[in-house]
């Protein structure tokens, strides 16, 4: 790393900043951040954080009660717009896990170093969003005691699921996510669950960790296999994120409703679900560095870097809005520029500028290196980049359905209250679930930040 | 073998720094002990191969997994698409295998990464509540910050005052004997 870095006397070279605080000893990374699970009381803050959203939960089983009690009638679904809200949370909430994945995966074979203090919550934050994406498809079936009809199991009838509709690949990618992302998760917590475990104080502690790090013990051939094994899942987890919002897209891709129907999908849906999931991390990030003080584990680097993915990613994003328009006006589809114009002028266009001001106009700012270390412009920018994505596959679902082929065909959508009340307590799940494993789980790999250490260490003698 | 106690498991030598640990293994296997483990907080590049280890099952257990779950995939799909309940669909071809990719993918993938998993557990020998080594109170430093080298009683080599003496020439830190029993 900073054998890379200009020397000292070239003061006019900007040096990278540092993805590890100088000063730091395997003793001091491991304790700062097992503290934080082992003997930091809960803040106010925590404590105030996880009932607002633990009330979200409440209001989340609320719905699906009344949902389960009276169909999804209470939404604002109709014919022709099936889809509506559920769907549109569906795409959200799975592009927000595919950031996790990336940086635990990707940015590992590519062997980024600065992934290491931010890997472990952004893999979280997958699970929990694939979570929260998992309920919508199930209850929008309407009846979810039935949804195991989606699987090929033997049954008397004889039937079997049709393996040519993308709706049945996506419930193998998606189940596939959340078992590979769950994995990749688990061997990276299994040393850091054994620290916990040589670390905890009180019995209670000992044991669970004890259970759940199945008797790591830090052996070198244990290592070995381990790395192996992690070095595999990153490469299976790579093309398998891939694979999950290309398949998402195909659910709208292959069919032939205009504005759906078009081969720039998988690409432009992977780079939004990247866009939007580094989105969430910086959301997540910035909050908790400053809550835990984990300001020299998560630097400004850090910030900086996952803004830049952000920008280069919204870039691809804005080129997939550019290259729609220009398909529909070159295929000469007048279905096509017909629903092109729709977006412009029709009845959801204030959606549609909502979504180009989000998604293109502002995060242009990250151009400035001012902006990106401004840690509060950062936050703010997160967030719009959040709604700005929600409204993008809002505008794909719903301006799409209601302006089909036939006039007799076309209709409005509004959501209602318990859309809204489905979307909102998802978040509050999702929130709930980071604040309890910011609790009882290291939120930065510890056994990853030692090596960091180790590193920096061995160049400061090079350097000496 | 003049003295070989059933009670001890192996002595142990600390050490402060990932390449005091990789010196000390290197003697250990050039002085001729073949039964040694080593423990450290994080992977230390080179000390499996310093203590002889130098291929994993791993990978190959990940390729069958894979294999598998390809082989399952499609064959799932084939069986139910043109075997089971052929549909006649406008006359298209049963065994529509472009439709089939996409599933047979995610099962390769879910088959290669559920080995890859269990596979390294397995072979660990994980879970693995108890072990010798848990006997030594400073061990529990080996999750933090310390790097412990163990050579085992069962090593034809071993005798608990030489092995020991030897750890300390290796500039071990600390020297403790690792009891069998709890």
């Amino acid at each position: 790393m900073s054998s890379m870095q200009p020397p000292e006397d070239f003061p006019e070279i900007r040096r990278l900043d540092p993805v590890l605080e100088p000063g730091h000893t395997y003793a001091s990374v491991t304790d700062k951040i097992a503290a934080v699970v082992l003997t930091r009381p809960p803040s106010t803050g925590w404590i105030v954080g996880f009932a607002l959203s633990f009330g979200l939960v409440m209001v989340l089983f609320v719905s699906l009660a009344w949902l389960i009690i009276k169909g999804v009638g209470i939404w604002g679904i109709n014919i022709p717009i099936g889809w509506g809200f559920a769907i549109v949370n569906f795409v959200w909430w799975i592009g927000i896990g595919h950031a996790g994945t990336l940086i635990s995966a990707i940015l590992f074979l590519l062997n980024q170093k600065w992934r290491t203090s931010i890997n472990r919550f952004a893999e979280a934050m997958t699970l929990f969003a694939v979570s929260c994406a998992g309920i919508f498809p199930l209850i929008h079936t309407g009846r979810p005691w039935m949804a195991y009809y989606m699987m090929p199991y033997p049954s008397t009838m004889g039937i079997w699921p049709q393996f040519r509709s993308p709706l049945i690949w996506d419930v193998f990618a998606v189940s596939t996510y959340a078992t590979v992302s769950l994995l990749f998760w688990f061997i990276g917590l299994l040393p850091d669950l054994a620290t916990l475990r040589d670390r905890a104080k009180n019995r209670v502690q000992q044991v669970i960790y004890g259970i759940l790090s199945m008797g790591w013990r830090g052996s070198a051939h244990h290592w070995h296999r381990y790395q192996s094994a992690y070095l595999l899942l990153a490469g299976l987890a790579t093309p398998l994120v891939l694979s999950v919002h290309t398949v998402v897209s195909f659910d709208f891709a292959v069919a032939i409703v205009p504005g759906w129907h078009t081969t720039i999908f998988p690409p432009y849906f992977v780079a939004g679900a990247i866009y939007s999931g580094f989105a969430m991390v910086l959301t997540l990030a910035i909050p908790l560095r400053k809550a835990y003080g984990l300001e020299d584990f998560i630097t400004m680097r850090h910030l900086d870097n996952m803004a830049k993915v952000m920008l280069a990613t919204g870039l691809i994003v804005a080129y997939g809005y550019a290259i729609e328009f220009f398909m529909a006006y070159y295929s000469g589809n007048k279905f096509d520029v017909f629903l092109a114009t729709q977006r412009i002028h029709g009845p959801y266009s204030h959606f549609y500028f909502a979504l180009i001001l989000c998604n293109i106009l502002t995060p242009q700012l990250l151009w400035f290196e001012k902006m990106r270390r401004n840690v509060a412009v950062l936050f703010v920018m997160s967030l719009v980049v959040n709604v700005g994505m929600w409204l993008e596959r809002f505008v794909i679902v719903v301006i799409s359905l209601t302006r089909d082929f036939m006039p007799s065909a076309w209709g409005r959508y509004s959501a209602t209250f318990w859309d809204y009340s489905t979307f909102v307590g998802t978040i509050g799940l999702f929130v709930m679930l980071i604040f309890l494993f910011v609790r009882v789980l290291p939120a930065i790999a510890i056994a990853e930040m030692r090596e960091l250490v180790a590193h920096q260490s061995e160049s400061d003698e090079e350097r000496s | 073998m003049t003295e070989h106690r059933s009670d001890i498991y192996g002595v142990m030598g600390e050490f402060l720094t990932p390449e005091e640990i990789l010196h000390a293994a290197t003697k250990a296997r050039e002085a001729g002990y073949k039964y040694i483990s080593a423990y450290t907080p994080f992977p230390v590049e080179g000390l499996a191969h310093a203590i002889g280890f130098p291929r994993t099952g791993v990978p190959l257990l990940t390729f069958i997994g894979g294999l598998g779950g390809a082989l399952t995939g499609f064959g799932l799909q084939y069986w139910c698409s043109a075997i089971t309940y052929p549909l006649n669909i406008g006359g298209r071809p049963l065994n529509s295998w472009p439709a089939f990719i996409p599933v047979t993918f995610e099962l390769t993938i879910l088959g290669a990464a559920t080995f890859a998993v269990i596979g390294m557990l397995a072979l660990n020998l994980l879970p693995q509540p108890y072990h010798p080594v848990f006997n030594v109170e400073r061990f529990s430093h080996a999750s933090t910050d310390r790097f412990f080298l163990c050579i085992e009683s069962r090593d034809p080599k071993f005798q608990l005052a030489d092995t020991a003496r030897f750890l300390q020439t290796v500039r071990a830190h600390h020297v403790h004997e690792v009891s069998n029993a709890e």
